[in-house]
């Protein structure tokens, strides 16, 4: 069986004289999780709206495993799971319900189920909720059905709009578990978010796009390697205070330090290059000198700051 | 029905969607459960109660002429209420049947599915047929409990289950202008407003102006279709497929010219309401963008 894909050719959609999205042309293979990073209006939402034929291309065509998305709906559908604009569920419908409408039309057998829909309301924690009415849930609690519905039939595409939209952090940080657990099972998961630190922690590979038009696509580290300059970046944070200039004194003697900026109170970004060696000298050196570090973490800047570059680069 | 849907085995693995007759029931289903349980079902059975109720109270106070026979009575009462009754169940069953798939965003959790537009289209039509015949079997009900009281529960004239079979026809028309309305707009309320104004007065109101401006049959028009309803409990019937012309003269010069649908024209002249609404609002359906 070949590998799970997405791809798009020369895909362009226009409203009147207004270019939502610019021969896009995108091809993504294989079991990952692919953000899809923009500002509003970027075009994200199109794109995906057109990977599930709920718009229709100007010019151009999408493919979901191979198979045109304009010229056959149905086929393409049946291996994705898709999570577009939060959508409303029936509010007379509990989720079990719900999610029983959805599988039986996606032809999951009765035997099976059962057990699919127990399953998959347990990754999105609304085991609880299963036989109580729709309509009076929060949004987040109707998103994470939205979530269960796209992964009732185990698709290998998974598509997601922003699918952290409208919940609390505790709903966003599960959000973020469901999806690391997707990539565990050979799925190729394309998914646009507004929050960068969601993207740098569960994708792979990253394609940003700006006034419907792709500026970049590789994988993470790739981007960061070639937008950032050649510099990494680290937050550290101490257990007692500590004033810049002595931060910077006590680093001195290492050569790989380029800057290091507070970030308030005890924390503060220390940039430097020569990769992971560099990383573990430092550390040592921070620890060695009884400053009280308490954490080091690979800044989660880097890809915002690259974000915020490129897409000021098109004002 | 094209070259995908004949295959049974998938050739990737994974589930294998139904074929589309298969899913347009599931999708009824699914559907008519949804409006049996929304609470505009119990408020539009209490409103068929209460004009049932009325009814009820208008021809135990006149009696008379009403109860004369059974024809008259059922032709009284049903062609009274009937009609209102239709209109309302389409109201409130197909008004925003799809303009709410938009406006309520629960469009994108059926489109994200592998089905066709017209699966859903037609799923959808289905439910609210089911529901809106429910609502009208509801007014039989009331219906043929006062018959039974006038006239003794054995005297049910088979014109009266005619007549239902002919407002089933008439219900399945009205829907399909309210899906097409529906399917114009992408805002619920403009499909209730439109469906409501045409079928209680606008195209009576056309009806009259061809009749008594223009002497025309006004054939194209379903308000003169749907009068076979009624029609089917007078006396002769004129089950012909051809209206038919009546003029009095209301003075010297002056004449009054009436045209009656024959139930056979009448029957054609909804079915062709039915057919040409409903691909109309599938044809616009399909190309509705998920915006």
């Amino acid at each position: 069986m070949d590998a799970p894909s997405i791809e798009t050719r020369g895909l362009t959609k226009r409203w009147g004289s207004f270019t939502a999205l610019d021969h896009l042309s995108l091809r993504l293979e294989g079991a990952k999780c692919v953000g899809f990073l923009g500002p509003n209006g970027a075009g994200k939402t199109t794109t995906l709206k057109l990977l599930t034929d709920m718009i229709f291309p100007t010019e151009g065509e999408c493919f979901i495993n191979g198979v045109s998305v304009q010229e056959s709906r149905k086929r393409t559908l049946e291996h994705a799971g898709v999570l577009i604009e939060s959508p409303e569920i029936y509010p007379s419908l509990t989720p079990r319900e719900a999610l029983e409408m959805v599988a039986d039309l996606r032809g999951v057998p009765a035997s099976e189920r059962r057990g699919r829909i127990d399953t998959v309301l347990a990754e999105v924690k609304m085991s609880d909720w299963a036989d109580k009415k729709v309509g009076r849930f929060s949004k987040g609690m109707k998103q994470r059905i939205n979530i269960a519905a796209a992964l009732v039939h185990d698709p290998e595409v998974v598509i997601l709009d922003e699918p952290s939209t409208g919940l609390d952090p505790r709903g966003m940080a599960e959000v973020r578990a469901i999806v690391r657990d997707l990539k565990k099972s050979q799925r190729l998961i394309f998914m646009s978010s507004h929050i960068l630190s969601e993207v740098t922690e569960v994708c792979d590979e990253v394609a940003l796009i700006d006034r419907g038009k792709l500026l970049f696509f590789d994988t993470l580290a790739n981007v960061t390697k070639r937008f950032s300059d050649g510099h990494a970046s680290v937050d550290v944070a101490f257990a007692r205070p500590i004033a810049e200039a002595a931060l910077r004194q006590e680093t001195a003697a290492l050569s790989s330090v380029k800057n290091i900026v507070p970030l308030g109170g005890q924390k503060f970004r220390i940039m430097f290059e020569g990769g992971l060696e560099a990383q573990e000298k430092l550390m040592e050196a921070l620890v060695e000198r009884h400053l009280g570090l308490v954490s080091m973490a690979e800044s989660e800047s880097a890809l915002e700051e690259i974000y915020l570059r490129q897409i000021s680069r098109g004002d | 029905m094209d070259a995908e849907e004949h295959a049974t085995v998938d050739p990737r693995g994974g589930y294998r969607a139904p074929r589309t007759s298969v899913q347009v029931p599931k999708l009824a289903g699914y559907q008519f459960r949804e409006y049996f349980r929304s609470r505009r079902f119990v408020i539009l059975a209490f409103i068929v109660v209460i004009i049932g109720v009325i009814l009820t109270a208008v021809v135990a106070h006149f009696r008379g002429a009403i109860v004369s026979t059974n024809l008259a009575f059922y032709g009284s009462f049903w062609g009274g209420g009937v009609d209102l009754v239709i209109v309302l169940s389409a109201v409130f069953f197909g008004g925003d049947a799809i303009a709410g798939e938009f406006q309520n965003k629960t469009g994108y959790f059926l489109m994200g599915l592998p089905i066709r537009r017209s699966a859903v289209y037609i799923g959808k039509y289905i439910a609210a047929y089911l529901a809106s015949a429910l609502m009208l079997l509801l007014f039989l009900v009331i219906l043929v409990m006062n018959g039974a009281y006038y006239f003794g529960p054995g005297l049910f004239p088979w014109e009266l289950l005619f007549s239902f079979v002919l407002a089933l026809v008439y219900l399945a028309a009205v829907l399909g202008a309210t899906f097409l309305f529906s399917s114009l707009f992408k805002t619920s309320a403009y499909g209730f407003v439109l469906t409501a104004i045409l079928f209680l007065f606008g195209f009576s109101l056309i009806q009259d102006l061809l009749t008594s401006l223009v002497h025309i049959e006004p054939w194209m028009v379903i308000s003169y279709a749907n009068s076979v309803i009624g029609e089917v409990f007078s006396n002769p019937v004129n089950w012909g497929w051809a209206g038919q012309t009546t003029t009095t003269m209301i003075g010297p010069r002056e004449s009054l010219v009436t045209y009656t649908a024959g139930v056979g024209e009448g029957v054609v002249i909804m079915i062709a309401y039915f057919f040409l609404t409903t691909l109309a609002g599938l044809w616009l359906f399909e190309r509705e963008e998920f915006t």
